[in-house]
């Protein structure tokens, strides 16, 4: 199987890694880079679980080769808190314990992210059908869409 | 917290009850926190595993010789390198943990008997190499026929899995697919039914669910030259699990050391072994550790659901709404082994009502498909869906409101279950009043519209646990037990222990300990976690308190006595003047000089475990169209005895009515003409997201259970119980049409809409 040398800003961090042809990005960043806050929950797009944000969009890690990233920015789970200050999505999944298991988490926290930057004021339903990509089996979602709704309020409040 | 839940709980603690940040939720946030497959090992191997396209037939031909040769695989392991047991005799305890079954279930003998049963498994330099060299290991089949549904597979004639398993308390020789019934029976049936005024009799049917937590499995093995192993994997008891694997790979328990990972979600699923003794193999062959991590299609192919179902229910009223009579019989569907939880049946089918005459009856028979494994309340949402539904039509019948029939049969303290259960203190009264009272109760319905109300219950676990409180000499405290955390139980841990204590929770730092550090611990399942290591870690709290007294009273040099614990503080009693009080904090940091370091231990066998009911209201909407559901509005009412991490209460809550709502609409296992498994990805087994379910309103009730110190009761399975019931009640109520068999899909729906 061929190699590719490839270059990619991750999380900041210009990095360069070696991928054969058919390693998804998800391969990329949890077996050559050990970036495992990636998680692989079913490998065919349909979980979410395995989220980042390429080039400002958010795509299934699992989709997307390796190879295809070069000259790419991707932000993982990892890069989402600035030093100790976690991101107002991670902070208010934590106030509104919008998680269990946890697993499911990083793929979430990814999508809401990058959906509150395109609309910082949505309506529960716009929330609900924005993460209607990520399963979570454990909290019935009722505290996860509560989170992203007091995220984004903050979010919009610090903005102005 | 929802609106509904806060305010309502009243107590006098400090911690128990108040919501706080769970310690690993920072880990959890920032894709710190380490699961099953984030462990890497130096020199790890991949493993992976060959399975069976058939969902019958026997092995004619294995041969790896070809993936043995091939550059970079270090290890090869058949059914030959599993070591076989000697067949459970009986008598026969509840739970039977069968060595035999378990050794062919891990990897087949000499018959595959389901689509996915694993035969062969290599471990290679790369996941690559790995999986080039199982297409290079040739299998031949011979096909035999296939079995799948429950009552089939139970007649005579039906193809026979085990040709060696008969029928228990049958007396006969004939190889059956019927491994045992168990039959519960009070009071006179037929005078029963005969003083009822009406009598409703229908037949239910309910497929084989997922647990569908997000992280599949995965494990790593290292096995040391001196034969010591050492196992990291994703497990809702690592406990168990070494149990398990020292019997079945006859390797002795002291020197097998499992470390729990953070678990990706179980809810029953997890209470196994699957891949672990695989990779056990693989290291000790290969001499490196090696890592398993199943694809989601394995852990639909190869890893348990719940069991599948099909019953007949009858019951009878009088007109008053009086219960006579109740009769079920329900035939579970085991999958390829025994193992169905008939015991549980017999206990959950009628056991919220106190009903004069009864009988169920509980079949475990085998079937080619994978074999079942424990999903939140094992056999029980299926008794409840029946008897639920039947006794909502009756309701119906006798135009009585169906709040009021189920609270004047409600069972209640000195009441004995049909299993033998007397109950102590129970609230399924106060749960029932809390739902007539509820204003969702009595909120108006639209067009096509419809409500469903069911009410399940649930006798959950106690058993062995242990704890360990290690006080540290800054005045913070580890608290260490050996129960994986699922839903947020390092919450409820720190919290009474901080409570026993007198110290703020954020002192504390909760850990799960693995096989090594600390005594045998039962799994995390059975709602059992907060509840029986919940007592262990206040016992063990209790310790370093008695033991921080002593050191309060020789610094003193007084009675031991005189020395009581308020509030943090050792306090001398009022007999001792001039003495100050000395805090947590003072002792810790005296405490090496005063004999050594300070810890409490406990090791328990929790009983006193009591029932939990759970009550739920839905709303749906239905498209006469289409069939469509449309979950509009839900809430649930749980007796929960004492809410530890009331937040935390609510996910269970909350995560049961969205995984019943799944349950009752859509998820199902497909087949095709060859029992071969069709919807094997999350696509196709399409359980709830976002977009499909509305927010979940939780009640919280507490009626405390007297047995424990802080009157926990389960939690996590209860809210299961009555959830597809009431889905599945509200869409009969919004279509005004008797249905049975589910999921109540699109094209099931809109058929019994269009029937007449």
């Amino acid at each position: 199987m061929p190699k590719h040398n490839v270059t990619a800003t991750i999380n900041g961090d210009e990095t360069d890694f070696t991928c054969r042809t058919d390693q998804t990005l998800l391969d990329v960043l949890r077996d050559v880079l050990y970036l495992t806050g990636t998680k692989n929950g079913c490998g065919t797009g349909d979980c979410g679980a395995c989220t980042v944000i390429m080039n400002g969009r958010p795509v299934n890690s699992c989709l997307v080769l390796g190879a295809e990233v070069d000259g790419a920015e991707i932000e993982t789970i990892e890069g989402m808190a600035k030093g100790n200050e976690l991101h107002p999505l991670q902070q208010k999944f934590l106030d509104h314990a919008a998680l269990q298991c946890g697993v499911c988490t990083p793929g979430i926290l990814n999508m809401a992210k990058s959906f509150l930057e395109k609309n910082p004021d949505p309506t529960e339903t716009e929330v609900r059908f924005a993460l209607a990509g990520n399963l979570c089996r454990c909290t019935g979602y009722d505290k996860i869409i509560r989170a992203v709704m007091d995220a984004a309020a903050e979010m919009r409040e610090n903005a102005r | 917290m929802n609106e509904e839940s806060r305010g309502r709980l009243g107590s006098n603690y400090q911690w128990v009850g108040k919501n706080t940040r769970r310690p690993d939720g920072v880990d959890k946030v920032t894709g710190r926190a380490r699961y099953g497959d984030d462990m890497k090992l130096p020199g790890m191997l991949y493993g992976k595993i060959l399975r069976s396209p058939h969902a019958h037939a026997k092995i004619v031909k294995l041969d790896t010789s070809k993936a043995e040769a091939l550059k970079g695989v270090k290890a090869v392991v058949t059914g030959a390198d599993i070591p076989d047991h000697e067949p459970a005799k009986p008598p026969y305890p509840p739970i039977i943990n069968d060595f035999h079954d378990i050794s062919r279930n891990v990897m087949a003998k000499d018959k595959v008997l389901y689509d996915g049963h694993a035969i062969a498994a290599v471990a290679a330099t790369s996941e690559d190499i790995a999986k080039a060299a199982l297409k290079l290991i040739e299998v031949e089949y011979e096909i035999l026929p296939h079995v799948l549904d429950p009552k089939e597979a139970a007649e005579p004639g039906a193809p026979i899995l085990h040709a060696d398993q008969t029928t228990y308390e049958s007396g006969s020789d004939a190889p059956s697919n019927l491994f045992r019934s168990s039959r519960g029976e009070r009071g006179d049936l037929d005078a029963g039914f005969a003083e009822a005024d009406v009598i409703v009799e229908r037949d239910f049917s309910s497929e084989p669910i997922h647990q569908g937590y997000i992280e599949p499995m995965a494990c790593v093995a290292s096995v040391s030259e001196d034969g010591a192993v050492e196992l990291w994997m994703t497990t809702q008891g690592h406990f168990v699990a070494r149990q398990l694997l020292s019997k079945l790979l006859n390797i002795e328990l002291a020197k097998l050391r499992v470390t729990a990972s953070e678990i990706g979600g179980g809810f029953g699923g997890k209470t196994t072994v699957y891949q672990e003794p695989v990779a056990i193999r693989l290291a000790q062959k290969s001499g490196r550790p090696v890592r398993m991590a199943m694809t989601r299609s394995e852990a639909f192919r190869a890893t348990g659901p719940t069991v599948g179902s099909r019953m007949t229910v009858k019951m009878g009223v009088k007109n008053d709404g009086t219960i006579t009579a109740a009769d079920a019989e329900i035939w579970y569907q085991a999958g390829a082994f025994k193992g169905a939880p008939i015991g549980r049946a017999a206990d959950t089918f009628f056991s919220p009502y106190d009903i004069p005459n009864m009988r169920v009856a509980a079949h475990d028979v085998c079937s080619n498909r994978p074999k079942i494994a424990a999903y939140r309340a094992p056999g029980a949402p299926m008794a409840c869906l029946g008897t639920e539904m039947v006794l909502n039509e009756l309701a119906e019948k006798i135009g009585m409101d169906p709040v009021e029939i189920r609270l004047k049969n409600a069972v209640k303290e000195g009441d004995q279950s049909l299993m033998g259960t007397k109950h102590g203190r129970i609230g399924m009264i106060e749960v029932m009043e809390e739902t007539k009272n509820h204003p969702h109760y009595a909120a108006p319905l639209g067009p096509n519209q419809g409500r469903g109300i069911a009410v399940g219950y649930w006798l959950h676990g106690g058993g062995l646990s242990s704890a360990s409180v290690i006080l540290q000499d800054d005045g913070t405290v580890n608290v260490a037990t050996g129960n994986p955390d699922i839903g947020g139980s390092r919450s409820s841990m720190r919290a009474m222990a901080a409570e026993e204590l007198g110290i703020d929770v954020e002192l504390i730092k909760p850990i799960v300990g693995d096989t090594g550090q600390l005594p045998y611990s039962y799994q995390t399942a059975g709602s059992r976690t907060t509840y029986a290591t919940g007592w262990a870690v206040v016992n063990a709290a209790r310790e370093v308190i008695d033991k921080l007294r002593a050191i309060a009273a020789k610094k003193w040099d007084i009675p031991l006595e005189d020395v009581r614990w308020d509030a943090g503080q050792a306090i001398p009693t009022d007999n001792h003047t001039g003495i100050e009080p000395m805090s947590f904090k003072e002792l810790a940091a005296m405490a090496t000089k005063f004999g050594g370091a300070v810890a409490g231990h406990s090791e328990i066998n929790a009983g006193g475990a009591g029932a939990a009911f759970s009550s739920q209201i839905v709303d749906v909407e239905v498209d006469p169209e289409t069939g469509f559901v449309k979950p509009l509005r839900y809430t649930v009412i749980q007796d929960v005895g004492r809410a530890i991490s009331p937040d935390y209460v609510e996910g269970q809550m909350q995560g049961a009515a969205v995984q019943g709502i799944g349950w009752a609409l859509n998820e199902e296992y497909i087949y095709d003409d060859q029992a071969r498994l069709l919807n094997t990805g999350f696509l196709d087994y399409r359980m709830p997201v976002a977009s499909d379910v509305p927010m979940v309103d939780c009640v919280i009730v507490e009626v405390p259970n007297p047995n424990h110190p802080y009157g926990v009761r389960g939690v996590g399975e209860p809210c299961l119980v009555p959830a597809p019931a009431a889905v599945a009640n509200a869409v009969e109520n919004a279509i005004g049409k008797k249905m049975g068999s589910l999921p109540f899909n699109p094209p099931k729906v809109l058929k019994a809409i269009q029937a007449g």
